[in-house]
């Protein structure tokens, strides 16, 4: 112990155990139990493939916003104006599709305007300042209102087959979404563990007056972060756009911050910062995708599984504030 | 011989490696002003916060009218009349001064809704004794008041029935003349109410105003306790200082380079014309009390507090930071005073928290080499002998001079041309001190322009070139090493304020 340290060759500890992580592990667990439990209850149908993949396309969409979120709570923020964000950017999508009649049109701007939305949160953050939790509640309500104001409230169908081949198309079995979703995801990683802005923003969510003396930009990062949860938000509306082949105000998107940070939160992220995973968050999206699907199939009605939702996401901050108290934090 | 109201016997309170009391005894008097003085950390605090109940000692007794007596809590303290009144008043800006005053004994009607009347005859009362109820009237809203108001607000809740010692910690600091001179009366008319007054102040001037009797606080022990009668302002700084400067410093003299950083007329809202260079190789010392404006002279140079007038210049070239980020780019480096909340990500590795500020070093195209990271962090981790199991190990489970080593280690890695170190050896024990200071040796040695902002004397007389002395957010002087001794900076220090008044007015 009192060694002085000469060398870098010590490694994180080795063990199959210490590189999954003691929280992922309960969450894979939970999973298992929730696997089970469905499976137990609806065998005939919940094993099927097509179940699975349905499953899995149905968390495409929040696992973009999942692991967006992650890194904004990572960074001491938190975006609750996401599922607006997905919403406006089906709409805009829609109409400049329909204005220019190009499905290529459309995507450019359904993305830029997540990614403009996005910057603005970052703006109002930053320069207001205002915190966080509001400033997004604010733009929450502002998007949605955006949205409506579109089309006076109705969705807008989309015609092209390029789109609809990315809503139902696939590639070695399986659909482009769910390929879109691994490709995210390694992204994400390797962008939290493998880069300096990614450890940066964990330094500016550990402390902020540290990153700050460090040399670390804060209110670049700050907006940039938005910004990229805005831009993923976009991603997530497209995805969502090719499935229904139309422009949705608020139908397929809301409450979808709601699960996006429950799964967050479920993956181990401390809404403190500086703390949380991008495997983390997707186990937590699979926990809720699964528990969504199960729900459905057993004939839960609706209103429960709301209850359910809601429930689950308070569960997962108390187990957290738990964990933090032990830790002596 | 009368009983005194609170006495302390052998009471001594030990912080990990310090010793913050040592075997002191005092006895407070009905009716008396007993002055209480000492340098920065020589356990004035300590004292009050063992009468107040928030610290227990680990040895002696506190008496009450000679009755041993369990200060297990503040409530206790409180209980026994015991009040200590803060520098920075806590007062609820919302709630009107009655409120404010008898907060926590309001009493209510029907147990249920405030009983305003009986407030507001109370709080007459007591603001008639103040002689103040034609400046406060007891339905005002206290947001706004001037300090000097919010403090006499404490003082009157402090002063609520059965108060028999109250204590004053340096409540002149944020007070104008006039201000002051009232709350003098104040502590006047308590002391002919047969109150017991401790007063805390760097003010000698006042003390010798003011005072019964001094008593003075060293390194934890008390070491004098003598009728105000007996003491002169010379006096009284000789006792506070008294300890011999430690052969911990190998003084010589340094080779300096060009100037590296240098301020004009430097102002923000914390500080006032300050100019002075830092040449390389050289390491000059800011000294002065807390609240000085030391600090902020740091956070202007690093960018955190913008310039209101003034200009700095870093290597020959205007430099004028928005950020923090600048001042790293221009090769300024900060160790701040607070390691714990400023300086280092406590969950995170060794290696992540030495790596931070030198993100080109250890990455290609924004992606991390970690074998590139990996060596330079063991290399400089190695080099400054950081006592750790691992480049790994979290860095909050460090000591606290192993902590701050990897603070260094940073700065190293950085390689900076200028390093602001602010209370280097804070909460370190001694023998880790000496390591930084011949760390800090070094680095002026290899031609390191250092600003050191030292609280502790011997250090910033063994390690400076030459001492600028801070009071009231202005340089009062400067001295070189040669005539740079404690008497010298703290009469620097707390020169009684007319001429820097003076100047921030010119």
């Amino acid at each position: 112990m009192t060694d002085t340290a000469t060398a870098g060759r010590e490694r994180a500890p080795a063990s199959l155990f210490g590189r999954i992580g003691a929280q992922n592990i309960s969450l894979l667990i939970a999973l298992a139990v929730l696997v089970a439990i469905f499976g137990a209850l609806r065998p005939d149908v919940f094993f099927t493939p097509r179940n699975l993949i349905n499953i899995g396309l149905a968390v495409t969409i929040l696992g973009i916003l999942a692991m967006a979120q992650t890194v904004v709570i990572v960074s001491g923020g938190l975006d609750i104006s996401v599922g607006s964000i997905v919403g406006l950017s089906t709409m805009v999508l829609a109409v400049a599709a329909q204005e220019t009649g190009s499905i290529p049109a459309g995507i450019l701007a359904g993305l830029l305007a997540g990614l403009v939305a996005g910057v603005v949160n970052g703006l109002i953050i930053v320069y207001g300042p205002v915190n966080a939790v509001i400033a997004t509640l604010g733009t929450m309500s502002a998007f949605r209102g955006l949205a409506y104001l579109m089309n006076n409230g109705n969705s807008i169908p989309i015609t092209g087959d390029s789109l609809r081949t990315l809503g139902i198309g696939t590639l070695f079995g399986l659909p482009f979404a769910i390929w879109l979703l691994i490709a995210a995801m390694a992204a994400f990683i390797v962008f939290t563990r493998e880069t300096v802005v990614g450890r940066n923003i964990y330094a500016l969510g550990g402390n902020p007056t540290v990153a700050r003396l460090a040399g670390i930009p804060i209110r670049r990062y700050q907006i940039s972060i938005y910004a990229m949860s805005g831009f993923a938000a976009a991603v997530a509306g497209l995805v969502l756009a090719s499935r229904t082949m139309s422009g949705q105000p608020a139908s397929g998107s809301q409450g979808l911050e709601l699960e996006a940070i429950t799964a967050a939160i479920l993956g181990g992220c401390a809404l403190q910062g500086g703390k949380g995973t991008i495997v983390g968050a997707m186990l937590g999206v699979l926990i809720i995708g699964v528990l969504n699907n199960g729900m459905i199939l057993t004939s839960v009605p609706t209103f429960y599984q709301l209850l359910a939702k809601g429930a689950l996401l308070i569960l997962a901050v108390i187990v957290q504030e738990r964990q933090r108290a032990r830790s002596g934090e | 011989m009368t009983v005194p109201v609170v006495s302390v016997e052998g009471v001594s309170k030990r912080f990990g490696a310090v010793q913050a009391l040592r075997d002191v005894s005092v006895a407070f008097n009905a009716g008396e002003i007993t002055a209480l003085i000492g340098e920065n950390g020589a356990g004035k605090s300590t004292l009050m916060r063992v009468l107040e109940g928030e610290h227990r000692p680990d040895a002696g007794r506190v008496l009450v009218d000679g009755q041993p007596v369990q200060l297990s809590s503040p409530r206790a303290a409180h209980g026994s009349g015991i009040r200590v009144i803060h520098q920075e008043p806590e007062i609820i800006p919302e709630l009107t001064v009655a409120e404010n005053i008898f907060i926590g004994d309001i009493k209510a009607r029907g147990g249920l809704f405030l009983d305003r009347a009986d407030l507001e005859r109370r709080s007459l009362e007591l603001l008639g004794t103040f002689g103040v109820i034609d400046v406060l009237s007891p339905g005002q809203r206290c947001h706004g008041l001037s300090p000097a108001l919010r403090q006499l607000i404490e003082i009157m809740r402090a002063l609520r029935p059965g108060a028999r010692l109250l204590a004053f910690d340096e409540p002149t600091s944020s007070l104008t003349e006039d201000e002051a001179q009232r709350l003098f009366r104040v502590i006047r008319r308590l002391k002919a109410d047969g109150v017991a007054v401790i007063y805390i102040s760097h003010r000698l001037r006042e003390i010798i105003e003011l005072a019964d009797r001094c008593v003075v606080m060293r390194d934890g022990s008390r070491v004098a306790d003598e009728p105000i009668a007996a003491l002169d302002e010379q006096r009284m700084v000789r006792l506070m200082v008294g300890r011999p400067v430690s052969d911990l410093f190998n003084r010589r003299e340094r080779v300096l380079g060009a100037v590296r950083l240098a301020l004009e007329g430097v102002s923000t809202r914390r500080v006032e014309g300050i100019s002075f260079e830092v040449r390389a190789g050289e390491i000059v010392g800011l000294g002065g009390l807390v609240g000085a404006g030391r600090t902020e002279v740091a956070r202007a140079i690093v960018g955190l507090d913008p310039l209101l007038s003034g200009r700095m210049t870093a290597g020959g070239r205007p430099y004028g930071p928005r950020e923090p980020a600048d001042a790293v780019a221009e090769g300024i480096g900060l160790v701040p005073e607070d390691r714990k909340q400023e300086a280092l990500l406590l969950m995170q590795a060794v290696r992540d928290n030495v790596s931070l500020v030198v993100p080109d070093k250890v990455s290609r195209y924004g992606f991390f080499s970690r074998r590139r990271e990996r060596a330079l962090v063991a290399r400089h981790v190695a080099e400054l002998r950081v006592k750790t199991p691992s480049i790994e190990q979290a860095v909050g489970k460090l000591s606290g001079g192993n902590q701050q080593k990897v603070v260094f280690a940073r700065w190293q890695a950085r390689g900076p041309a200028v390093l602001i170190l602010d209370e280097p050896t804070r909460g370190i024990d001694v023998g880790a001190k000496a390591e930084i200071y011949r760390l800090i040796e070094s680095l002026a040695d290899q031609g390191l322009a250092i600003l050191l902002i030292s609280s502790e004397m011997p250090e910033l007389l063994g390690l400076a070139d030459r001492v600028l002395v801070m009071q009231n957010g202005c340089i009062s002087g400067e001295l070189p090493w040669q005539e740079a001794s404690e008497e010298a900076v703290l009469a620097l220090a707390m020169r009684s304020g007319k001429e820097t008044i003076e100047r921030r007015v010119s």
